[in-house]
């Protein structure tokens, strides 16, 4: 039971962190500390967020290295920007960005059961491989569609917009590469925050509970779980779709920051899925506290470099080596565990002391 | 049950891997709440045995037939959920979970809630962990590891992790455990204490073990009946003190 109260006591912890970051922020935007840069910044960093903690389930507690989580990304983002430009239209802001939200979740979460039919039956550097593949196949796909709307439905092609032969009054809604513009970034940084605590929440529950502690038997051997009865691709499944569910929902957020979307590579390609591995990776495999700090670092960190210009990269990769360094080698890990003991003596000495 | 009926029967199991008969022709009957042993050299296929019976294996010819329930063809969770339960030579673990949380698993298909119940933490949750916590640590107690409850498995000495392993396998409610060498790597000290866990798992839970094991010591003083393999093939069948004295046994093992 204390162990029990120990694990809602980090998990208030981590709660309460992403608390003070947007009381702070907002106090900051509010008061015009914050640069119209920074400003824009701040509904990446939730979108960021979200992702890092949705994909520190498949890395952290499933154990299956994903290199395709931007796909899902574009998916939610794709869904969420056709439904802004057609059924939520004339909604009211909120109202329409939280339907989008419930469906590019719920689509990118049908997409990940697809993908994940083939791709969980792999294992380690194979898996990874084939997300990586299908990442790139859905950003691929998504840039050379044309979709178009008009009072017979949707219409879709693979050549060009003229192709579609669309009815009068007819639109084009997927544009091909040029994407989907005329978006009406209803996003805003609170919704932001409120989507980062749903998704926290979800995944922090998922763990805490006989679910998650499956997923995480499975990651810790495959034979042992199968050998006490637990559904090994059940499992696997389950981490795998609630991972991208979430990754889609992040997807809207980043499609309702801007006023055009366009699936290129730099937006959905497999750079930023290796970003969002690196904020799970230097946050601490399984930590999801960690990556939440990491992707706030990360994505503050070049802009604030940004007065060095030329060497500004340069420093971001310093910066994440002595990170990595600093999570895992030996001598770095003992280094930490050192001081932390030294902390805790200093305590208990002190607490002796004052009991005397 | 009456108490004399064969818990588990297996018939003319056989298994060839490419052109090697690891398992030939192999017969069993274990009777309820007996103390069985599979002993014989190495490389007899004694594990193949075990890998046979948990489906890991799917066997080329013959029938295992537990408590009336027919297993062959199975896949090792269906068969978990008809009541084998293992432990495995080379200890696996849940290294990174607690010991608690590794018990835990072993309970995860007994009580259940739903997805939904987890991501809510509905009062459902709380009562069915409760109880799991509960259950777990009962069982924890009885191999004297309830004080470890929230190490990391991995953190346990060698010889708790063997038990932490039985212990894991008794939280799923088999009917038959099969204990794959369990003595393994232990002092004299640890396997005496062994001796004791296994002989009051099976008098504690009314329990039917199936037990390979190399150390002599440990089989003739807790089996009731043995089975010799060598080669693939059963050698020799039938109660300890017998099949330990018979000449083709001490053959195998010694040599001539």
């Amino acid at each position: 039971m204390k162990k029990m109260s120990k694990k809602n006591k980090t998990n208030l912890i981590t709660y309460g962190m992403v608390l003070v970051f947007y009381l702070i922020m907002q106090g900051l935007m509010m008061s015009g500390h914050m640069s119209s840069l920074m400003k824009g910044l701040m509904v990446p960093l939730c979108y960021y967020m979200i992702l890092a903690v949705s994909l520190n389930i498949v890395v952290g507690a499933s154990g299956e290295l994903s290199l395709g989580h931007a796909g899902f990304m574009c998916i939610g983002a794709f869904t969420g920007a056709i439904f802004a430009v057609t059924g939520g239209k004339n909604l009211p802001p909120m109202l329409e960005i939280v339907i989008a939200i419930i469906l590019g979740a719920l689509v990118a979460a049908v997409f990940g059961f697809l993908i994940g039919i083939p791709v969980l039956r792999l294992k380690g550097d194979y898996l990874a491989i084939v997300t990586l593949a299908f990442g790139e196949i859905i950003k691929n796909v998504v840039s050379a569609v044309f979709v178009g709307l008009d009072s017979a439905g949707f219409h879709f092609s693979l050549k060009d917009s003229m192709s579609l032969n669309l009815l009068e009054g007819g639109e084009v809604i997927i544009n091909g590469p040029q994407g989907i513009t005329g978006l009406p970034r209803n996003a805003t940084f609170t919704i932001g925050i409120i989507l980062v605590f749903i998704a926290l929440f979800i995944s922090l529950n998922l763990l805490n509970s006989r679910h998650g502690r499956a997923i995480m038997a499975i990651r810790d051997n495959r034979i042992a779980a199968e050998s006490i009865g637990l559904s090994v691709s059940k499992y696997k499944m389950m981490a795998f779709v609630i991972s991208a569910a979430l990754a889609g929902a992040a997807g809207v957020l980043y499609s309702h920051n801007l006023s055009t979307i366009q699936a290129t590579s730099k937006n959905f390609g497999y750079n930023q899925s290796i970003m969002i591995l690196v904020f799970v990776v230097l946050g601490g495999i399984g930590n999801i506290r960690g990556s939440l700090i990491a992707a706030v670092v990360l994505t503050i960190l070049p802009e604030k470099l940004r007065f060095l210009s030329d060497y500004r990269m340069l420093i971001y990769a310093i910066v994440l080596i002595a990170i990595m360094l600093l999570n895992s080698a030996p001598k770095a890990v003992q280094w930490r565990s050192q001081m932390l003991d030294r902390l805790h003596a200093k305590k208990k000495v002190k607490e002796i002391s004052k009991n005397e | 049950m009456n108490k004399n009926e064969n818990l588990l029967s297996v018939e003319n199991l056989s298994i060839s891997f490419g052109g090697l008969k690891a398992v030939d022709n192999f017969s069993i009957k274990i009777k309820k709440n007996e103390l069985y042993g599979l002993i014989g050299p190495n490389g007899a296929g004694k594990t193949t045995v075990f890998n046979l019976l948990t489906g890991v294996y799917k066997p080329d010819t013959g029938s295992i037939l537990l408590d009336g329930t027919e297993l062959t063809g199975k896949n090792t969770r269906e068969i978990n959920l008809s009541g084998i339960a293992r432990t495995f030579q080379n200890i696996r673990l849940f290294d990174k979970l607690s010991v608690l949380d590794n018990v835990k698993a072993g309970l995860h298909e007994h009580h259940k809630y739903g997805l939904l119940d987890s991501i809510f933490r509905t009062p459902k949750l709380k009562r069915t962990e409760n109880e799991m916590t509960e259950r777990a640590l009962e069982i924890l107690k009885v191999f004297d590891l309830d004080q470890e409850a929230s190490y990391m498995a991995s953190q346990l000495p060698y010889g708790k992790q063997r038990k932490l392993e039985i212990a894991r396998a008794m939280a799923t409610e088999p009917k038959l455990l099969l204990l794959d060498e369990p003595a393994a790597g232990m002092n004299p000290q640890e396997t005496a204490e062994l001796m004791e866990t296994i002989r009051f798992v099976r008098d504690h839970f009314d329990m039917t073990i199936l037990l390979i094991e190399h150390d002599m010591k440990l089989v003739s003083g807790i089996c009731e009946e043995l089975t010799v393999l060598n080669f693939g093939h059963v050698l020799c069948q039938g109660e300890t003190k017998q099949v330990l004295n018979d000449p083709e046994v001490i053959k195998a093992y010694l040599g001539e």
